[in-house]
């Protein structure tokens, strides 16, 4: 069952970065496992070994929102890295743009990947880095507003955007869809 | 107007489900211990089954030891990832070529060597480098955990339709030019989301040219050009390597999928979404100096300065090259290494085992190198065993493994050292990717080779 996403306030942290891989959001080390909880504490390991890492700022914590630079999530396909950042408390992450396999296990987890332009996550950057920052990120509106003067549209893939508001159960969905996949084994044998 | 993903596609719907979304079929479904323990612990909660266990795969490659097979994993926590999937592949009655199986091996490379990787299939794996599978005429993508789950209880898919980006690669490539370079040279040219929500389709006489291993190299890397999949049409190359393979199909099964295959290519007047070309016999061998597979250079070039640099690839360059330790300027050629890792779902094959071999022949590694092969299967070991690789690799003092992922994502116990630097034929050159701290350059099979005898990166065209 995925954690449905309909409209979230909360706290924003900016981490000005291009590409940032699976590797960097869950390193190899924690995916011995078997169970998909316990990353809280494995997000940005490496990163957060720093002080200065964005994450460790004291006016960072309890943040919900990530804004980020381009082809997030890019890499391995490993699910962890967005268990990790869910278990950490993010619900959505705003960036120019992301990786295809990170984007559809997002949307299996309750976790929006909102895109939008360069010049606008800039600025959100910017507004975030002053502390205390917060946006509203409305699923059902498609749009990402703050307090004071920024409020943009966005698209969203409209498949993902069904999984997330509504919170499917995807295996149970496609199952309803039994006859049209026995048909088609049944002409393809 | 039909290009040979559309063809691969269209095959395969089961139903569109929304406007360029489809439930889509799979054919083969790869499992390894890493990506799937949650899938299967999914179906048991729900009470469901594994559709089609005979359309299933598992093996363990991600995380097992590659020295001696006959002690116990001594990683507890590892040991039990592999048990589970020996457990869950029992109780729903999945394939496995477990541990001590003379079929294990890294899943790209066991797929292909059996013949259950054929032509026209859609193909999924909880692994990115599942696009490796696409040299065959596959549609072959790698999916995350949940859908896995997904695959194992329906045998289908949900997708969006991929774009489809063509990548016309022409020319003769120069001795010392291996397929490895053509595809560092490709992401060098497009970046590393330069393909992002399409599909690659490899065309032009240089990828006519490839042989099957070399083609699997060049798809294998699709997914760090940001593509979905990575294909290219099934030619006699294709049919040539895939006739006799154990699954793969015999007397009429074989001439009819003969016959289906040869259809599976892009019509001349096909439209493609994007287009990029790259001209072989301008490409020299591919040495990266950053952190992203992108970030990479001739070997004759020298580390960019970024402040040279376009102002958005800046910031990520002058971090990369103080995590890499090379100041802007410095020549590749002659940059001392510490370790060499020859291995990975990217250049594991018996060919690139063949030519490293060539490479090290009557040498013997530097002092200071540590150097490791590590075969992509337990059949690609023993065939080089076979052909006396084995007995050239050992004479020249490199370590002679079992198979595995090893080395490339570090996840058991080969890994780099802080501030290590090796040369890998592998496909990430990430932070921490190979151990935290450690420093790869990724490199052909014969540049790492010349690499761990000399102890500093060379050309191995003026070797």
């Amino acid at each position: 069952m995925v954690t449905p996403f309909v409209r979230h306030r909360g706290k924003v942290v900016a981490l000005p970065r291009a590409n940032v891989d699976t590797d960097q959001i869950v390193p190899k080390q924690f995916l011995k496992g078997i169970e998909r909880t316990g990353f809280a504490q494995s997000l940005f390991y490496d990163w957060r070994a720093n002080p200065d890492f964005e994450l460790n700022r004291p006016d960072a914590q309890g943040a919900t929102i990530l804004v980020t630079g381009p082809n997030f999530g890019c890499g391995s396909s490993r699910e962890h890295a967005v268990w990790a950042l869910a278990q950490y408390g993010f619900r959505a992450i705003i960036a120019p743009s992301f990786a295809d396999i990170f984007t559809a296990n997002c949307y299996r987890n309750g976790v929006l990947p909102v895109r939008l332009p360069a010049a606008e996550v800039d600025i959100l950057m910017r507004n975030a880095a002053r502390g205390n920052y917060e946006l509203v990120v409305d699923l059902a509106e498609l749009r990402v507003a703050d307090d004071r003067d920024f409020s943009t549209a966005f698209t969203a893939d409209a498949y993902g955007r069904e999984l997330l508001l509504r919170g499917l159960d995807e295996i149970g969905r496609t199952l309803l869809e039994e006859p049209s996949i026995a048909a088609y084994e049944r002409s393809h044998s | 107007m039909t290009t040979l993903f559309d063809r691969v596609w269209d095959a395969h719907v089961v139903k569109q489900l929304a406007d360029g979304v489809a439930l889509l079929y799979v054919d083969l479904h790869l499992v390894h211990e890493v990506t799937s323990p949650q899938a299967f612990a999914g179906l048991r909660r729900e009470g469901r089954r594994v559709r089609r266990p005979e359309r299933t795969l598992a093996t363990v490659d991600h995380n097992v030891p590659t020295g001696d097979r006959s002690l116990p994993i001594a990683d507890s926590v590892a040991a039990v990832q592999v048990d589970t999937l020996g457990t869950n592949a029992q109780d729903f009655g999945v394939e496995l070529f477990g541990l001590t199986s003379p079929g294990q091996g890294i899943v790209h490379v066991i797929g292909p060597e059996l013949g259950a990787t054929q032509p026209g299939m859609v193909i999924v794996c909880g692994d990115s480098h599942t696009s490796t599978h696409g040299a065959f005429g596959a549609f072959a993508l790698g999916i995350g955990t949940s859908e896995v789950e997904h695959v194992l209880a329906t045998q289908c898919i949900v997708l969006a339709k991929p774009k489809n980006l063509e990548a016309r690669i022409t020319g003769s490539r120069a001795p010392g030019v291996s397929a490895k370079d053509l595809i560092l040279a490709l992401i060098g040219k497009i970046g590393t989301a330069g393909a992002a929500g399409h599909v690659i389709e490899y065309t032009g006489d240089a990828i006519r040219a490839l042989s099957m291993e070399e083609r699997m190299t060049v798809c294998n890397m699709s997914i760090e050009a940001g593509a979905r999949a990575g294909m290219i049409a099934p030619d006699d190359v294709t049919f040539a390597y895939l006739h006799g393979r154990p699954r793969a199909p015999t007397g009429a099964a074989w001439t009819a999928a003969l016959s289906r295959w040869r259809t599976l290519r892009s019509d001349p007047s096909a439209r493609y979404d994007a287009q990029v070309q790259l001209d072989a016999s301008k490409v020299g061998p591919q040495v990266t100096w950053g952190t992203t597979p992108g970030m990479v250079a001739d070997i004759g070039g020298r580390v960019p300065d970024p402040a040279k640099l376009p102002e958005t690839e800046r910031e990520a360059a002058v971090r990369a090259l103080e995590y890499m330790g090379l100041a802007p300027g410095m020549p590749l050629e002659g940059l001392p290494i510490d370790r060499v890792f020859l291995g990975s779902c990217t250049n594991a094959r018996i060919e690139d085992l063949r030519a490293a071999a060539n490479m090290v022949r009557g040498r013997h590694v530097a002092s200071r190198v540590r150097a490791l092969v590590v075969p992509g299967s337990q059949r690609v070991k023993a065939q080089a065993e076979q052909e006396g690789l084995d007995r050239v690799f050992r004479e020249a003092g490199f370590e002679w493994r079992n198979a595995g992922c090893s080395m490339c994502l570090g996840m058991n116990a080969d890994v780099l050292g802080a501030g290590e630097r090796c040369a890998a034929t592998s496909n990430r050159n990430f932070e921490g990717r190979q151990g935290r701290g450690g420093r790869t350059h990724l490199m052909s099979p014969v540049m790492a080779a010349a690499a761990a005898i000399e102890g500093r990166l060379v050309d191995v065209r003026a070797w």
